[in-house]
């Protein structure tokens, strides 16, 4: 079969499948031959494609908790063996680890070898003429009138190209008893330079990935405009750090967020947001900056990305003396496109009576119908608060820590009318309403924005970078190089030379028969050339 | 009617083209296998200069072509009759691609941004290189034969495209709109084209390497055993195979737009870690789009491994592009309609 082509590479392969030797040492031997063959690469690198795919289709611990707490509980049976298995953290898995970790263990195991090789090769000499050029496919005759050392002199030059430092095909001259001169030339000793070059550079990516992720920190901080964040542990929201992070990699700078602006269209597809902010590193003067969605802002080594956005009306409570209870911005979290908005008011500081809780919604563009009010559109443009009340005791002073976002109602009571339904109050900005039940009374004062905020640090990043790219380059290289060997004999007669050729490629090569044209051209154009040469075959 | 039904006007006349030109290329076949059969063209055999022939590496023996061991002297112009049918399939799909081409153009004028944000576009996009790619390698080699495939498969693509993952040309939501949405999947959909082109040349070579290898059983003196089980490719209905070129001329064909392919790929795959990096704070989060597009990645670079393998090579390797290209195919229609992710961009 014609495809059955083998390489050289492969040529040793074949002869891998010998039985064990006796002896431990034989035996580990035997399997580190095997597992940094060819053979068991392919299979590695195919079961790395099929392990990855469960990832996929379960919902991914990493990714997604909720989803895969609901997977479990719609599939107890199956979800708790699904979940032995690794199956909703497959990418943190022993056996997707194990794949990987194999395959680059092979990849090491193969490529060094041929580092050692490939440098001994980068020092050989181009391999001599064959004694019969025709058994190959691409070959050509010229008869030129020049003597045979004039004509190498040409060879040479047409071959090694107009670069001394790297030549386009490394040439070699040999003599044979014959008395013919013979040249030898070689090219594509950066095809080998580029695999190699790519095989490490994906060692080395891996290596980098390994470092960012014990290294890296990275939080989420929900800023009001008008106020700060600055970058210390406590001021995140959540906060996780990699197996060897440490606190003192923390910068101390601080964000201030001036004004966010969001953009719209009519159907409430969101077009644009900004958040300009001014940024104050340590021992620094403070700069202004603008954080988009696909444009995070650097200070300090960290990237803060623009994650979500929202409203957070500013209220202020009196109790019941007509104290002021509790006032600031309270963040209301966005629960679909129109932003219909959801968040708790908690008043623990009351000089009288009972704990406060106010639960419900913002409305930004609020219609109210007999069937209740609705939002439709993201912009504030008759922004309205739909509030219940709770009263009793908030639970703050437990110890546990709270959900700002949720209300614990254990201790609590809601307010409800003479009809026994909860009491509903509706307020419009700028507005003073009683609370029910004799509670006191809200103002709502403005409407600040909110963004929320990704923090992120991971020192790899540039080295992960360069090695990515180390890989396209080496494997651009390694692809788009060809490998051929071009000989040439020169026979003298009559003072005449007869110049035979030959030309040979590795693997399948369509530019062999034009490369072996262009230097047979250089050599027939020459005075008092014969162009009876009947080109490449 | 604005821009956007303009638009879609040339999309579906662009379809209809290729249509057209689908079944002129497989009446060519049909007839190309009938002219193999007769004497017109005359047969050398050349084994020597076969196995070291390559595609386009014949190129300085006027007319020859090697095809399949044996060397296919096409007698002159005024002999052979012309192949009619294959002129019109070449001028339907050149037609066509000029309206996909103007038809991507004002898709673009009327969403105010690149034309390619949603499984519509991409379709359109990567279906409108698929055809570029083939017509520009008729330029350089007669591949003319892969036009049934390869306008094939075009149809059915814009034909989903145009009548399930149709959506009106719309901007996009702030994720999407960056540069490295221009760069990103722009490279992903002319990867797609470019492998679907080498998909119809692993499809046929592993096709014409069966019925070469069946009609070599059948030819056997000792045929007796295997006779029991004729393969079906060996049989006249499949003569169109006969006029393709030679299994490993299709191999090396399909190597060589995969390795293209394949780096447009690796790119595709480092600037979306570029672009998640930008857009939602990390690099890789194993999101279903991104575990795909690793799978696909992984299945090429085992097929580049496959083909340098002992005992790997040709038949087996060629596997690894079909499969390949399922990825691909999974990735593009599965993953996004199906799976959740950040990468909900369907638009549907
Ligand atoms: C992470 C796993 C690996 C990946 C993604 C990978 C990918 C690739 C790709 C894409 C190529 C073709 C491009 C080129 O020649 O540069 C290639 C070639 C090659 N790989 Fe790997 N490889 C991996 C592991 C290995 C291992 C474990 C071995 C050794 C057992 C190996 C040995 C080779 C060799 C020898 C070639 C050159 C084939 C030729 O001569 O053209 N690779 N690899």
């Amino acid at each position: 079969m014609p495809q059955d082509r083998v390489d050289e590479m492969a040529l040793e392969e074949a002869t891998t499948p010998t039985l064990p030797q006796l002896g431990a040492v034989g035996a580990l031997r035997w399997v580190w031959r095997q597992l940094t063959s060819m053979r068991v690469a392919l299979m590695l690198l195919m079961l790395l494609a099929v392990v990855a795919v469960p990832g996929s289709v379960l919902p991914q611990r990493p990714q997604d908790p909720a989803d895969v707490a609901t997977y479990l509980a719609d599939n107890p049976g199956l979800g708790v063996w699904l979940d032995r298995l690794g199956l909703f953290d497959v990418y943190a898995s022993v056996w997707f680890s194990a794949v990987y970790l194999l395959l680059f263990v092979s990849l090491i195991g193969c490529i060094v070898p041929r580092i050692a090789l490939h440098g001994r090769a980068l020092r050989a000499r181009p391999p001599r003429a064959p004694r019969r050029f025709d058994r190959f496919g691409v070959r050509d005759q010229a008869v030129v009138e020049a003597p045979a050392t004039e004509v190498v002199a040409v060879a040479t030059r047409a071959l090694a190209g107009p670069l001394r430092a790297l030549p386009r095909f490394r040439v070699d001259t040999g003599l044979e008893d014959s008395g013919a001169l013979t040249l030898s030339a070689e090219r594509g000793y950066l095809r080998e330079s580029g695999n190699i070059v790519f095989h490490l550079a994906l060692v080395g990516l891996l290596v980098a990935i390994a470092t960012g992720q014990m290294l890296h920190y990275r939080g989420q901080a929900i800023v009001v405009e008008g106020r700060g964040f600055a970058n210390a542990v406590t001021d995140y929201d959540t906060f996780v750090g990699g197996t060897a992070f440490a606190p003192g990699s923390l910068v101390p700078f601080t964000v201030g967020l001036d004004r966010f602006t969001a953009e719209f269209t009519a159907e409430a597809r969101p077009v644009d947001f900004a958040a300009e902010v001014t940024v104050r590193e340590p021992g620094g003067q403070a700069r202004p900056a603008v954080i988009r969605v696909n444009h995070p802002l650097s200070v300090g080594g960290v990237k803060v990305y623009l994650q979500g956005n929202g409203y957070a009306p500013d209220v202020v409570v009196r109790d019941a003396a007509g104290e002021v209870a509790f006032a600031g911005a309270v963040p209301f979290l966005p629960q679909d496109a129109v932003y219909t908005s959801r968040g708790v008011i908690k008043v623990p500081d009351v000089s009288t009576g009972d704990q406060i809780g106010i639960v419900g919604f913002l409305l930004p563009t609020a219609v109210v119908t007999p069937a209740g009010a609705a939002s439709v559109h993201p912009q504030p443009d008759a922004p309205l608060l739909v509030l219940t009340v709770w009263r009793g005791d908030l639970g703050l002073d437990t110890g546990v820590p709270q959900n700002v976002y949720e209300l614990d109602v254990t201790g609590m009571e809601q307010v409800v009318g003479a009809d026994g339904t909860p009491t509903t109050i509706v307020v419009e900005p700028g507005q003073t309403v009683d609370l029910p039940g004799g509670l006191g009374t809200l103002t709502w004062q403005g409407t600040p924005r909110f963004v929320a905020l990704d923090l992120r640090h991971d020192p790899a990043l540039g080295a992960i970078l360069g090695f990515a790219l180390a890989v396209l380059a080496g494997l651009t290289v390694s692809l788009f190089t060809p490998r051929r060997r071009i000989w040439l004999r020169l026979t003298e007669n009559d003072g005449r030379t007869v110049v035979d050729s030959a030309a040979l490629a590795r693997g399948d090569d369509l530019g062999l028969a034009g490369e072996l044209e262009r230097v047979m051209d250089a050599i027939r154009a020459r005075p008092g050339e014969d162009r009876s040469g009947d080109g490449p075959r | 009617m604005d821009l956007g039904d303009l638009s879609t006007v040339l999309v579906v006349g662009a379809t209809t083209a290729y249509a057209i030109g689908f079944v002129a290329f497989a009446i060519d076949l049909a007839h190309l296998a009938d002219r193999v059969g007769r004497p017109a063209a005359r047969r050398v055999h050349d084994a020597s200069v076969a196995a070291a022939s390559v595609v386009g590496g014949a190129r300085a023996a006027g007319g020859a072509r090697a095809a399949g061991g044996d060397i296919l002297v096409e007698a002159p112009a005024d002999v052979v009759p012309r192949r009619k049918a294959v002129g019109i399939a070449m001028a339907t799909t050149t037609l066509g691609l000029a309206f996909h081409g103007v038809g991507l153009l004002l898709r673009g004028l009327a969403a105010g941004r690149v034309p390619w944000a949603n499984m519509y576009e991409f379709t359109a996009v990567g279906t409108f290189v698929a055809v570029a790619t083939f017509l520009v390698l008729t330029r350089w080699r007669d591949v003319r034969f892969l036009g049934t495939i390869v306008v094939g498969l075009v149809v059915v693509a814009l034909g989903l495209a145009l009548t399930v993952f149709y959506v009106a040309a719309e901007g996009v939501q702030p994720a999407l709109q960056s540069y490295w949405l221009v760069i990103h999947v722009f490279i992903a959909t002319t990867a797609t084209g470019l492998l679907t082109v080498s998909f119809a040349a692993s499809a046929l070579q592993l096709l014409k390497d069966s019925r070469e290898q069946g009609m070599a059983r059948s030819a056997r003196p000792d045929a007796d055993a295997d006779a029991a089980r004729p393969s079906r490719l060996a049989g006249p209905r499949w003569r169109a195979l006969d006029a393709l070129p030679a299994p490993r001329e299709l191999e090396a064909l399909s190597f060589r737009i995969t390795a293209v392919g394949f780096v447009l790929w690796t790119f595709t795959v480092m600037a979306g870690a570029i672009w998640a990096e930008h857009a939602w704070g990390r690099y890789w989060g194993w999101d279903p789009k991104e575990v795909w597009s690793f799978v696909v990645w992984v299945v090429y670079a085992a097929y580049l491994h496959a083909r340098t393998t002992a005992g790997w090579s040709g038949r087996r390797a060629a596997w690894f592009v079909l499969v390949g290209y399922a990825t691909v195919i999974a990735n593009f229609t599965l993953v996004n309609l199906f799976f959740s992710g950040l990468h909900a961009y369907s638009g549907l």
